[in-house]
């Protein structure tokens, strides 16, 4: 039974994973984008975007994720997302992207307007170019900034995936659930809590090995 | 011929006047001080110099060449804007030290992209990348800083830090070295060692503007003294006849304000 819960689960950590990367992948450029976009001296895009991040912060992930995998089957009479478990990973990806990139994209602005405006007129002053004083300058102390708050985002992000399991995605916590709905045990829930807190556990040693390696400045 | 020409200058953020038909001249290798109260535009000019601000009118030129003219509405390249603020020099109140480099590199990190972008950089990258940390090294060493090239500025107190902006501001060889309060943020005990670099640097005869409110210091190093006071030039001329004898009644009331301090 052990080796048939520990499949199981695997299995269930592998869609997790699956979620958990490609969110990131596609969370972490459009944060910046839109990052970029709060800060734009056009107006209109400036506060539409602005509009958008705080309805997406105001409300539940659950439910952006109920309205994005049912919203369009609704609406265009037919689901644009394939039935299977890739259509529901697909979907959850999409959610979990668009909400991820807002929390970002608050925590990118912060990492950029956090440097003081000092250190760019040190760089110009110096002739320095634009660029060069982003890459040698600027770029290495916005991730001293956003490496705390992002990692305490992606923690959060890694139990978030559990919330796939509203669409029927079989993820971790659906694959421990599933042993207690079909044969009443409790100890693979813990199980799972097991395979949670590794993952965490390695993320964190990871960020706190980050974040030592950018103590040495201030 | 004059080595800095300021003719003119207007600069208004929105509906404020900040400065007003700012006009002086400097002699190569003389120090200029400029003094007055607070919001007088003194920073907004030396900004100006340094093309971090663009005067609204009036023209600057260095050694005869015109650098600046309001009006000729030309749009400057990057390039070219990069070149005019090499002929100038920056010391900010707050330093401004890169804090993830350490003094050296401090120092020497805008001489490293200035040579990258030279043609013959491949071929000598290691002899050129020597020379410029040797220069580097000799200039913190002038700064009496022989000892802290590879402390972070974190670890270095405020004295120290600024007299490595000094170093970092001198690399690259200016032609006019500014300096915005140089002494303002530090520790009352810390100043003299950074007024006395830039003493120094006044005895090898290194053209400087200093925006200072340290009265004595400025009537000692200065050759000559700016007053200013909303954005005008109230009063200029040799340092020892601004001081000990100004000749405007708002020169006297800001300078009784020191004396009787
Ligand atoms: N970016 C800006 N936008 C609007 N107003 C500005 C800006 N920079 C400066 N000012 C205004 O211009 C005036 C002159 O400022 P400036 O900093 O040049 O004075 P200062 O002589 O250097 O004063 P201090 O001795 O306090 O440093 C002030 O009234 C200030 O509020
Ligand atoms: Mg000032």
């Amino acid at each position: 039974m052990f080796w048939t819960v520990t499949q199981s689960l695997l299995n269930g950590l592998l869609t997790t994973f699956e979620i958990f990367i490609l969110t990131l992948a596609f969370a972490l450029p459009l944060g910046l984008i839109l990052a970029f976009g709060t800060m734009s001296k056009f107006k209109p895009l400036s506060a539409l975007i602005q509009i958008l991040v705080w309805v997406i912060r105001g409300t539940p992930l659950m439910l952006q994720l109920i309205v994005i995998f049912y919203g369009p089957g609704m609406w265009l009479g037919h689901n644009i997302w394939s039935g299977d478990e890739a259509g529901r990973i697909m979907a959850t990806v999409v959610a979990f992207s668009i909400n991820y990139a807002c929390y970002f994209s608050v925590i990118f602005r912060g990492g950029i307007e956090g440097v003081p405006a000092g250190q760019s007129e040190a760089g110009l002053v110096l002739g320095m170019t634009k660029t060069q004083i982003f890459f040698k300058i600027t770029l290495l102390q916005m991730i001293k900034r956003i490496v705390p708050p992002m990692s305490n985002e992606i923690i959060t992000l890694v139990k978030d995936t559990s919330l796939a399991r509203i669409i029927a995605a079989y993820e971790l916590t659906f694959a421990g659930y599933s042993f207690m709905k079909s044969a009443g045990l409790t100890w693979p829930l813990f199980y799972t809590g097991v395979f949670y807190l590794l993952f965490v556990g390695i993320l964190t040693l990871l960020f706190n090995y980050v974040e030592k390696k950018l103590d040495y400045f201030r | 011929m004059a080595i800095l020409e300021v003719k003119n200058i207007e600069k208004h953020f929105g509906s404020t006047q900040v400065l007003r038909d700012v006009s002086f001249t400097m002699e190569e290798g003389s120090a200029l001080a400029i003094i007055g109260s607070s919001g007088s535009g003194k920073t907004t000019l030396l900004r100006c110099l340094n093309f971090l601000e663009t005067p609204n009118g009036g023209t600057i030129s260095v050694k005869g060449e015109t650098l600046f003219d309001a009006a000729m509405q030309t749009k400057t390249g990057d390039k070219e804007l990069r070149e005019k603020r090499l002929h100038f020099g920056m010391v900010f109140q707050s330093f401004n030290l890169f804090p993830q480099y350490t003094a050296l590199e401090n120092v020497t990190l805008a001489e490293r992209l200035l040579a990258a972008e030279q043609p013959d950089y491949k071929v000598n990258k290691k002899e050129i990348l020597a020379r410029i940390d040797e220069h580097g090294k000799e200039l913190l060493a002038q700064m009496g800083l022989s000892e802290r090239m590879d402390h972070y500025p974190h670890q270095l107190s405020g004295g120290q830090q600024q007299r490595v902006a000094i170093a970092r501001a001198l690399a690259l060889k200016p032609d006019i070295l500014c300096f915005d309060e140089p002494t303002s943020a530090l520790d009352p005990e810390l100043t003299g060692e950074v007024l006395k670099v830039i003493r120094g640097l006044a005895d090898q005869k290194t053209t400087m503007i200093i925006v200072t409110h340290e009265m004595a210091f400025a009537r000692d190093v200065a050759d000559n003294i700016i007053f200013m006071d909303g954005g005008v030039i109230v009063e200029q001329g040799p340092a020892h006849e601004v001081i000990d004898d100004p000749k405007e009644e708002r020169t006297k009331q800001f300078l009784s304000r020191y004396t009787q301090g």
